[in-house]
């Protein structure tokens, strides 16, 4: 890796104001940016640590939404009672991110912010039509996945935390890769005052979407079944590698999908 | 098992796991030299390619550079040498082309070396690195075997179609075999792969160089299986450097599976450069390093055909394979699907007539080599898939036609029709255990329960026969070994009884400090922590060949043991005469030299005080001192076998694979310590599975690795593997060596992959599925089902 300066701002405001130099880089875990670091795949003139920002850790379970703070680990939110009883689904896909080191320290606006296509937060956030709220605003789940590593924050914008509502059921079902252990293909499913909700991670060239027929077909019939009869989603678009062809993607969207109805 | 506490036969604990788990394992990375200078080569990121600029005065004028190497550096030194010759089936010697320690206007795979920057900190060397002015003309590359052969591309000028050789076994056998074929009641033909792999042991790669010009003194610590074929290899053909001016240091070595036999350009380049610069030279290898420098293993890709006659009996094997060699020779490369592949044909069967015909091929991808069974595991593989798919086609139990066609117990020693005679071994006594242990009987029932739960449950069996050793050098030597594979060994009673063990064979995991001492503890009658185990230093130890091939116990330990032999000898001699009786009369026992009869007795450490304080001492007739080397060339290789079976459930929904259960039958011979041959057949297990079912080393098109990390090179974890069920009491001992031992490091990793692969064929057998090739991932399996379907629909 190449020299950088490591700055530890104490509040979000200095934060922000460290993430006003030219080329510098937030880190939140760093646990995507550092293995790109050591690769000298990037050249940050500085690294703004986030982690270390008392405002930005931290969980609080109100009674009909989660807020989950930026710096939070998955770790942590695996951990807490709270999740565990409002929303055990999203308290159950943190538990099974990466591996426990991954988990102490990778956060929830790290992965958020970086938007893995693979990563499973980002299908919890919009199949659960969640609220990322940031250092200047409220972004929607709907309008904040914009497709691979692709979101709608700004140059220097920072993720404060991801505000969950409660769903009646919710639950996510992960298909690994194998070697990585990242969603190959992961279903966030989950029935809302609002509605349903059925977001994908892992499959799309675009990145985390939401399965709309699933959706239709679950709001009416939340079972199992209701997937069943459905046609898997077109392979077109899919991503394609040596690990799952956009068609057998296609095919894992339609078996996790039931599988998380069922576990929810 | 044999429950007594010390010697042969115990469970003692490994004496070397208190510095491993204790963070306290000297490796070639953990040492540090005064005024170390710190290497980064810069590889290839192209499949294959043309130099047509090389610029490195930018990068040697940057801060703290000692010196920018490249090809023109190495002018008049000798490429990376092969250590085994094939000679192909007109007599021609294989192609040879030079692997340059550096690439000499042309590179041939990705992380092919290409410079070396060596500078005062790792940091400035990478930082230089980026300031040297490369320009490479890319060339098509040829990635796939078949595809190679038609030429047109060449790797190397010298094959311009890319054949390393072609090769027969056994030639005149192959119209018999031919003949045999057309005339059988029933042939039973597959085409498989055998998978490419990684064999990423824990360590990466690492060496030190460092000279010493007060006395012309080269050391080389390098992470290698094999000191002394290292110091060998590179003085003699590389570097010129005669034995008594280079000392080669292996310490502790973390995991080999045989990527650490070779003789690296690294080595080469830092023994090099020390001298040049007159510092020593450090470099140490990243995992990403490793992913495109070590050799790999395995990528054969065959089809092999089995004839039957009517009553079922084997008649006829025919197996055609081509293997490959990447882009360069390495070390033992040629001989890996010749003589340690075509040789283990006959399996554990009767079958008459053999004939393989073999085509090496140049690809533009990492060079391949020996790894954890080397050969054998292909054999085995394309033999146990064979011989299940002919069950299933003919209707009858793999198990039964299996054992219709077992060498019997009666039959040994047996000359198979493919060279090799094997001693001794009883495979219906493995095969019954195994069925046994995996309760055959009640599989029925555990399948019914999984259908009710939408899973496919499969039983499958498989039974090997494996070659260990890799010696006797006058039988290697006819076949093309350029070196011995005897084992040395040393064994030096101190004055006051204890006892330093100094040991050709390498180890790196296997336990060797323990076992070792067991043997000697057991022969001397003296307590394991008596006893100390040295290895890994050209300048401590004999000349020794290492540690491979399953070897160590059967050849370096009868080494050990064949000294300890002549140390009796001497200590009964001396003894006699201490106790003033005819030798004749002298019994050794327990660690005490008695005369029969009498209670007169000297203890063990008392002779060696004698024979180093020679006061009252036979002097006329025997000379002070008590040490004793030995060097011990076996008269056979050592054939372990066993039968293996396991138990998988696959998810028809997503094509994944759990392995439920997993059995293993083995006649190991003797053991020495159980409780490590248990962790050896763990650890080859884990790895076959890994093998069977998820790591795969693929390039695409260009030759750009598409597995060129853990991201998406799929290792075995802890919760892909059941526990191993593991037997060892079926023991045939080996005929030939003084421990009656056969060897037990690569078993696990030759008998699983085809337990495994037809367990899944037994498993999706009812969906029409007849072979999925390697590794079964659950895209693979998935696939597999769903076209095997869509054809039934057709």
């Amino acid at each position: 890796m190449y020299a950088f300066d490591y700055v530890k701002p104490a509040s979000v405001a200095d934060a922000v104001k460290a993430l006003s130099a030219e080329d510098a880089q937030p880190i939140s875990g760093g646990q995507t940016l550092i293995p790109t670091l050591k690769q000298r795949l990037g050249q940050p003139s500085a690294l703004v640590d986030l982690t270390k920002i008392a405002d930005l850790v931290g969980i609080e379970a109100g009674s009909d939404s989660v807020l989950v703070k930026g710096a939070t680990t998955h770790a942590a939110v695996a951990a807490h009672e709270g999740v565990m009883q409002a929303i055990p689904g999203l308290a159950k896909l943190a538990a099974h991110i990466g591996d426990p080191q991954v988990r102490n320290r990778g956060t929830i606006g790290g992965s958020v912010a970086n938007n893995d296509p693979a990563a499973c937060y980002p299908a919890a956030v919009l199949g659960l039509g969640a609220t990322v709220l940031t250092d200047r605003r409220e972004i929607a789940a709907d309008d904040y996945f914009q497709g691979m590593f692709t979101t709608a924050l700004e140059e220097g914008e920072i993720v404060t935390g991801v505000r969950f509502p409660i769903p009646e059921k919710s639950a996510y079902a992960k298909f690994v890769q194998p070697a990585s252990r990242f969603a190959l293909t992961g279903v966030y499913a989950a029935k809302l005052k609002g509605g349903v909700r059925v977001a994908v991670t892992g499959a799309s060239e675009s990145g985390v979407f939401r399965w709309a027929e699933a959706e239709a077909a679950l709001a009416s019939n939340w079972s199992p079944e209701a997937v069943e009869t459905l046609a898997a989603p077109a392979a077109d678009g899919m991503i394609g590698d040596i690990h799952g062809a956009p068609d057998y993607r296609a095919h894992l969207v339609k078996v996790m999908t039931k599988r998380a109805v069922a576990a929810a | 098992m044999n429950k007594q506490m010390t010697g042969i036969g115990a469970s003692s604990k490994r004496r070397e796991d208190v510095r491993f788990l204790t963070g306290k394992g000297q490796y070639t990375d953990d040492i540090n030299r005064h005024g170390q200078l710190y290497a980064h080569f810069v590889r290839s990121e192209v499949a294959h390619g043309k130099i047509t600029k090389l610029d490195a005065s930018a990068a040697a004028a940057a801060p703290g550079v000692a010196h920018v190497f490249t090809s023109k550096d190495f002018e008049g030194v000798g490429g990376v040498p092969c250590g085994w010759l094939i000679t192909d089936k007109n007599g021609e010697p294989m192609k040879e082309p030079k692997h340059p320690i550096l690439a000499e206007g042309k590179v041939r795979h990705v992380g092919d070396p290409i410079a070396v920057v060596v500078a005062e900190t790792l940091a400035q060397a990478r930082d230089a690195a980026e300031l040297i002015d490369l320009e490479i003309e890319e060339l098509p590359a040829v990635i796939d075997m078949r595809e190679a052969l038609k030429g047109g591309v060449a790797v190397h000028d010298e094959a311009p179609d890319n054949l390393c050789y072609d090769w027969e076994f056994v030639a005149e056998n192959k119209a018999a075999v031919d003949e045999a074929i057309a005339r059988a009641a029933h042939v039973t033909t597959l085409e498989l792969v055998n998978n490419r792999l990684v064999a990423n042991p824990m360590e990466p790669r690492c060496a030190i160089g460092e000279y010493d010009r007060a006395g012309d003194q080269h050391t080389l610590y390098t992470t290698s299986q094999n000191p002394h074929v290292i110091r060998l290899l590179m003085g003699a053909f590389v570097l010129g450097i005669p034995e008594h001016k280079l000392r080669v240091v292996a310490p502790d070595v973390g995991g080999g599976f045989g990527t650490k036999i070779y003789h690296y350009a690294e080595e080469a380049f830092v023994t090099f450069a020390a001298k040049k610069l007159n510092k020593p030279v450090k470099w140490t290898a990243s995992r990403s390093e490793a992913f495109m420098s070590d050799a790999q293993g395995r990528d054969h890709v065959t089809k092999v055909e089995l004839a039957l006659d009517a009553d079922n009996n084997f008649t006829a094997l025919r197996c055609l394979t081509h293997a490959n060699m990447g882009a360069y020779l390495s070390t033992f490369a040629p001989c890996i699907p010749t003589w340690l592949h075509g040789t283990l044909l006959a399996g554990n069967y009767r079958t008459p007539l053999i004939f393989t015909n073999v085509k090496a091929v140049f690809t533009n991808t990492v060079p391949v080599d020996a790894y954890r069974g080397a050969g054998r595991p292909e054999a085995t593989y394309q033999l146990e898939r064979v011989i299940d798919k002919a069950a299933r086609e003919l209707g009858v139990s793999p198990i039964a036609l299996r054992k219709q066609n077992f060498i019997k117990p009666d039959q040994f020693p047996y000359q198979t029709p493919v060279a090799v005679v094997y001693d001794t071994g009883d495979y219906d006594a493995t095969m019954d255990k195994v069925v046994e242990m995996a309760d055959l009987a009640g599989f029925d029932a555990r399948k019914a329960e999984a259908k009710s739960r939408g899973k496919l449950r499969g039983l499958g069996f498989a039974h090997y026969i494996e070659a260990c050793g890799i010696a006797p050098s006058s039988l290697v030597g006819a076949l093309g070994a350029r070196a011995g594979l005897y084992e040395a060994a040393t064994v030096r009673v101190n004055p006051t009884g204890s006892v330093s063990v100094f040991t050709g064979s390498h180890s790196h995991g296997q336990g060797h400090e323990t076992t070792f001492a067991q043997v000697v503890s057991d022969m001397l009658g003296i307590p394991e922590d008596q006893i100390d185990i040295v290895h890994g230093d050209t300048n401590r130890v004999p000349f020794g060949m290492g540690t491979y091939g399953s070897r160590s116990l059967a050849v370096g330990g009868s080494a050990i043991v064949k000294s300890v032999e002549k140390i009796v000898s001497k200590a009964r001699k001396i003894a006699a005469h201490l106790l003033e009786a005819s030798e004749a009369d002298i019994t050794f026992e327990d660690g005490q030299f008695k005369v029969a009869g009498t209670d007169r007795a000297k203890a063990f450490g008392e002779i060696a005080l004698a024979a180093y304080v020679p006061h009252q001492y036979p002097i006329e007739e025997i000379e002070p001192g008590l040490e004793e080397t030995s060097f011990y060339d076996p008269k056979n290789f050592t054939y372990p076998s066993g039968g293996y079976a396991c138990e998988v459930e696959v998810d028809p929904e997503t094509g994944v694979v759990k392995v439920c259960a997993f059995h293993a039958a083995d006649d190991f011979g003797n053991l020495v310590n159980p409780m490590i041959v248990e962790g050896q057949i763990h650890g080859g297990v884990a790895q076959g599975i890994g093998q069977a079912m998820l790591e795969h080393c693929t390039f695409d098109a260009d030759g750009q690795p598409q597995a060129g990390s853990y991201m998406d090179y799929a290792m075995p974890r802890a919760a892909d593997m059941p526990m191993v069920n593991i037997d060892s009491s079926c023991v045939t001992p080996c005929t030939h060596n003084p421990l009656g031992v056969k060897g037990c490091g690569e078993a696990g990793a030759i008998g699983s992959p085809p337990a495994f692969v037809n367990a899944v064929i037994d498993a999706l057998a009812e969906r029409g599925v007849t072979h999925i090739d390697m590794p079964l991932t659950p895209q693979a399996v998935w696939k597999a089902i769903h076209g095997a379907s869509a054809v039934a629909a057709e």
